[in-house]
């Protein structure tokens, strides 16, 4: 039993270092292929480059690093020095460099990173938010372009052994995962190495993964689906990853089709999304020859997962060689290090077929045989080995079969704690058991995840956390501070959560005027460019309206929920 | 016929990519480089102009260096034709 994540990478490299370990694709220029070997000599490359910089063993380093070898190998190197890496999203145009010159700053404050690897023309940005801070600790900032790769020689056995990463303990911290926005990068999830040798050993079972496999990403690695399933069960498995980049995949889909089929790929993650996202936009013309039989699992998860997504997925691509026991489902979170439960692999997924009325009104799963008023639940499958899933009542006690609660959960491979945040930590547990936030039941056995307990929005497999977005809106003029809601709202074609933002405007008047029109759109559109350029997020509708519309729980916080019902309901009953 | 064009595009970013149909969107104005357009519906746009002009936008030219307003995109559309 290795003990470290460089043992491992130690091994292959040392027993098949021409084994392929990554073949990355880009859409401008040729793929790259990188061995075991040629990986362990690049990490190894930057593990000296962070020695010199000063770097200690334990220390988290941030990569600020678009889809390249660069991001592959500096993972690695980070890794092989026992520091521990964290990834960042590359800055994408339209974020506004001084929001995301605030997100890195709330980065720093919990995290206090003692260097950060990025791209040359990024520098700027990170020592501005690094001149910003007090003291964080930061000392280096590394151009990932100006770090020399080592001659697999000189990282030869002897010089290897030197690397402290090979001698961390299991028990210590690997890597820390963030999600999005400035709370997401303020709740750190910290992983040890036993925590994610235990997931990668209970889900390959859950897979039944072999060598013969071959995993196709395109999911971007500051992710928790993309990080694990996409990058380090295959390498730390033995198992060839072909990835690409989700900024050309989200531009030309169909590259992930032609991708399976030009290395006969086995296994897919994606969310919901990238099922109705690949069916609506991908045509005939760049699928000749795609023939797509050796797909064994193209597993939906990271967002609530639609019945009809799979169907209008398996339609679409069924005369392509797409089997329908291939549609799998899996329930997943970074504090469990990836996978909760597994479904469609040993067996198709199940279909749960309820009673749409009595699973909103009464919490509760009711079979209904015919179709008539009833939805159909897609299981997410069954726990994996060594993890435990309970549903809890709002007292803690546990549910029967089909009654709708709290998901909680037990595992060998929890989190170590959110990092530096024990107080957020302390939170999520109940009597040992983590509480997921989401809602859902069991039934013989299975998991059916239906909704949320906790004020989270995901878009397109990404937690958006509303306050953020309540944030930026109403930093906009015209609007009452403090009396601004966001939430999602499900969208049937796209797959997602659309994001929806209510704001009180000051000036109540402009609502019945005439003449108020021009200023509200104005505002409206000052909303939505707040949003995206602070936040990322596409921000689609903006309702304004006047004092007390929006609704306050007791303490006069903005109730979500409340108001996202609220907005339902007038929604519906509009001519 | 570059005035044809960008009224076909504005329409149909208003009513199809935006919802906002009520949305007027100026010929310089930034659509990629702003957000405005998030990259989701890039492959749309571009599926659009292909059905509709008959000109193909590679998806290797579908960020802000290629076009970033209707005049660009219009002005690529005609080169095309």
């Amino acid at each position: 039993m290795m003990d470290n994540f460089s043992q491992v990478l130690q091994k292959y490299y040392q027993d098949s270092p021409d084994q392929i370990a990554v073949h990355l694709l880009y859409s401008r220029q040729a793929e790259q292929t990188l061995t075991y070997r040629s990986l362990m000599s690049s990490a190894c490359g930057y593990a000296r480059a962070l020695i010199k910089a000063g770097v200690e063993p334990g220390e988290v380093v941030v990569l600020i690093l678009d889809h390249s070898e660069a991001l592959v190998s500096a993972f690695w190197g980070c890794v092989l020095l026992g520091t521990i890496p964290t990834i960042m999203p590359f800055l994408s145009e339209k974020l506004s460099p001084d929001h995301y010159r605030k997100s890195l700053n709330a980065l720093f404050e919990i995290t206090a990173p003692s260097a950060v690897i990025t791209r040359p023309e990024f520098a700027p940005e990170v020592q501005a938010a690094k001149a910003g801070q007090r003291d964080t600790g930061l000392r280096t900032v590394l151009i990932a372009d100006e770090t020399d790769s080592q001659p697999a020689a000189e990282c030869g056995s002897g010089a290897q052994d030197s690397f402290a990463g090979l001698k961390r303990s299991a028990e210590e911290v690997v890597l820390l995962q963030h999600s999005s926005g400035t709370t997401g990068l303020q709740k750190g999830v910290a992983l040890s190495h036993r925590a994610v040798f235990n997931q990668l050993e209970s889900y390959s079972r859950a897979l039944h993964l072999t060598a013969e496999d071959v995993i196709v990403s395109w999911l971007p690695l500051y992710h928790d689906m993309g990080l694990i399933a996409g990058f380090l069960l295959p390498i730390l498995s033995g198992v060839p990853l072909v990835l690409m980049s989700p900024f050309d995949w989200v531009r030309a889909p169909y590259k992930l089709l032609q991708a399976v089929s030009n290395y006969r790929g086995t296994l897919t993650w994606m969310p919901n999304f990238a099922y109705n996202f690949c069916a609506q936009k991908i045509r005939a013309r760049d699928l000749q020859a795609v023939d797509l039989s050796s797909w064994r699992a193209v597993i939906n998860c990271s967002e609530p997962m639609h019945w009809r997504s799979h169907q209008a997925f398996l339609e679409s691509f069924q005369p392509y060689g797409l089997r329908a026991e291939a549609l799998a489902t899996c329930y997943a979170m970074a504090e469990n290090v990836f996978a909760v439960t597994q479904g469609g692999i040993d067996t198709p997924v199940c279909v749960d077929q309820v009673s749409q009325e009595v699973l909103l009104s009464h919490q509760e799963a009711v079979p209904m045989p015919n179709s008539d008023g009833a939805t159909r639940m897609l299981s997410a499958g069954r726990p994996i080995v060594n993890t435990r899933l309970r549903i809890l009542d709002p007292q803690g006690r546990e549910l029967p079969e089909r009654q709708i609660g709290e998901i909680a959960l037990q595992s060998d491979c929890m989190l170590d704690g959110y990092y530096h945040r024990s107080d957020l930590t302390e939170k999520v547990f109940l009597d040992g058991w983590y509480l997921t936030g989401d809602l859902g039941y069991l039934a013989n056995g299975e998991l059916y995840v239906t909704g949320r307990k906790k004020d989270l929005i995901i878009v397109g497999g990404k937690n958006i956390y509303p306050q953020d977005l309540e944030r930026l809106a109403g930093e906009v003029p015209g609007i009452h501070p403090g009396r601004v809601v966001a939430f999602g709202v499900f969208n049937e074609r796209s797959g997602t959560e659309d994001v929806v933002i209510i704001a009180e405007i000051e000036q109540g008047t402009l609502l019945q005027s005439a003449g108020g029109k021009q200023q509200l759109t104005a505002i409206a559109d000052e909303i939505r460019g707040r949003v995206t350029r602070g936040s990322d997020v596409a921000l689609r509708y903006v309702k304004l309206v006047g004092k007390d519309w929006l609704i306050k729980t007791s303490s006069g916080k903005i109730a979500r929920l409340a108001n996202r019902a609220k907005y339902l309901a007038e929604l519906a009953t509009m001519p | 016929m570059q005035n044809d064009i960008t009224g076909g595009l504005s329409n149909y970013i208003a009513t199809q990519i935006l919802k906002q149909p009520e949305r007027s969107i100026s010929n310089s104005e930034a659509l990629i480089s702003s957000g405005l357009i998030d990259s989701f519906s890039l492959v749309d746009l571009a599926l659009f102009i292909e059905d509709t002009y008959g000109v193909h936008i590679d998806d290797t030219e579908l960020n802000a260096d290629t076009f970033d307003s209707l005049d660009q995109l219009a002005t690529l559309i005609q080169q095309r034709q």
